[in-house]
């Protein structure tokens, strides 16, 4: 790949004596979809994480937009966890102002842009902690969206969200795509990103076992 | 206005904000606080010479044990939801949300303090035969003694399995020489017999070295795993 947005070389996370990434060496190519799937253990989100800085390498590096040090390059990343991320007691654009001010980003209509971007109300002003839990995933999906990230690291987006509001998430992430961004879903609903996703990642037991472009387990095809 | 600055302003009003909702904080202080002057006052009858005496330990134990319960309040409902993730992958700087989260604590513990002064006097039927001015000076040395180091232990603790014990354990006894210079100027203000300035130097001497230590390390602490 001629210039990769993301490599990773000999990527080795171990937790005490389980090794939850056992080398993985890959490179991803900017503008592109990624759907990471696996079974549970697999290693998905413990690489999604090591992608974001969460959590370090116990050997291997990581190079993101050409440096090692992702701590340079975290202003250019929105990442998106299984837990929602956000304060429970806030309103939704409450939380918003918050983390917009962590990227320095003090535009109140930024705010309100990203999550009517997520076709949620920004005039809503009940707290966080009542929304449905579809609410909240697009809730957590607007925060990473808030500093306008090339590349997106997405945990399990449509985990616990209805049908329609997965196929909107969907189509937002190709408009993303379109507009340039790169993005990282993991999910155990592949066909979801069905013609969404340009690769489809597949990992077992910490290690990347194939890239396909069909989203149908390697037995189903 | 510094962007490390704006975002320790916006960490704070959010805690604040998050506290005022809540109250989680500050009734189980206010409660915990209330119980040991109540208890303490029938527990005994001293009279207004024994109570200056014992009342610098007394006030300071009451403070410590109930700024425990807010110190470990202000990073578990960072833990909610693992919110704190969303401010280790953001490039703000670690010690905006220290120093945020420190000042947090400070106004917590100081509206406690705020709030039960005027029951310890009543009900230990305080007066300060030395300069009461300086109970002020060391009220609010104590208090950042307390909770700059509570802030950076309760974060120590915070990926611990029993961080509500942890966190006494770690800070207990770092805070000695700060507890030792707390109730001993208090002392010595409230009965007169002798000069609080050696110990209000020792509590602004231990409060530069720790908020600086604090500062230092704590982005390692926010990044660990």
């Amino acid at each position: 790949m001629a210039n990769p947005v993301i490599a990773v070389r000999d990527l080795v996370k171990q937790f005490g004596r389980f090794a939850a990434l056992r080398g993985v060496t890959a490179e991803f190519a900017a503008g592109r979809c990624y759907a990471i799937l696996g079974d549970n253990g697999a290693g998905k989100t413990t690489l999604l994480r090591s992608l974001a800085s969460l959590s370090a390498p116990t050997r291997g590096t990581i190079s993101i937009m050409g440096t090692t040090n992702l701590r340079e390059v975290c202003s250019q990343l929105g990442y998106m966890a299984h837990p929602s991320l956000l304060y429970d007691e806030l309103s939704g654009v409450e939380n918003l102002r918050y983390f917009a001010r962590l990227y320095g980003i003090d535009s109140e209509e930024r705010c309100r842009d990203v999550i009517r971007a997520v076709n949620l109300d920004p005039s809503l002003e009940r707290p966080v902690g009542q929304y449905s839990q579809g609410m909240r995933q697009r809730m957590s999906l607007a925060r990473a969206l808030l500093n306008d990230p090339k590349i997106l690291l997405l945990d399990e987006p449509f985990s616990n969200v209805d049908v329609h509001s997965a196929r909107e998430m969907t189509r937002l992430l190709t408009s993303l795509r379109d507009q340039g961004k790169t993005i990282f879903v993991v999910t155990h609903q592949a066909a979801l990103l069905e013609g969404v996703a340009d690769e489809f990642v597949w990992m077992e037991a910490g290690q990347i076992k194939e890239r396909t472009h069909d989203f149908r387990p390697p037995e189903a095809r | 206005m510094n962007k490390g600055s704006g975002i320790t302003r916006a960490t704070l009003a959010k805690d604040l904000r998050l506290e005022w909702r809540s109250k989680d904080a500050i009734n189980s202080m206010l409660f915990f606080a209330l119980l040991v002057v109540v208890i303490f006052s029938f527990s005994f009858d001293p009279t207004a010479e024994e109570s200056r005496r014992i009342a610098g330990g007394l006030v300071w134990v009451a403070f410590l044990f109930a700024a425990v319960v807010a110190l470990n309040q202000t990073w578990a409902r960072e833990l909610r939801n693992q919110v704190l993730d969303a401010y280790r992958v953001s490039p703000a700087p670690a010690n905006s949300l220290f120093l945020a989260k420190a000042l947090g604590n400070f106004i917590f513990v100081a509206v406690l303090e705020a709030l039960m002064t005027p029951l310890f006097i009543v009900f230990y039927n305080l007066r300060a035969v030395g300069p009461a001015y300086q109970l002020l000076v060391v009220a609010v040395l104590g208090t950042w003694a307390l909770v700059v180091n509570g802030t950076f232990f309760a974060a120590i603790s915070l990926r611990t399995r029993s961080r509500e014990i942890m966190l006494p354990l770690l800070l207990f006894p770092i805070s000695i020489p700060a507890l030792l210079a707390m109730v001993e100027a208090t002392s010595s203000i409230l009965t007169g017999e002798f000069s609080a300035k050696f110990w209000i130097v020792l509590l602004v001497a231990y409060d530069v070295v720790f908020t600086m230590a604090s500062l230092f390390l704590f982005e390692l602490v926010l990044h660990a795993e």
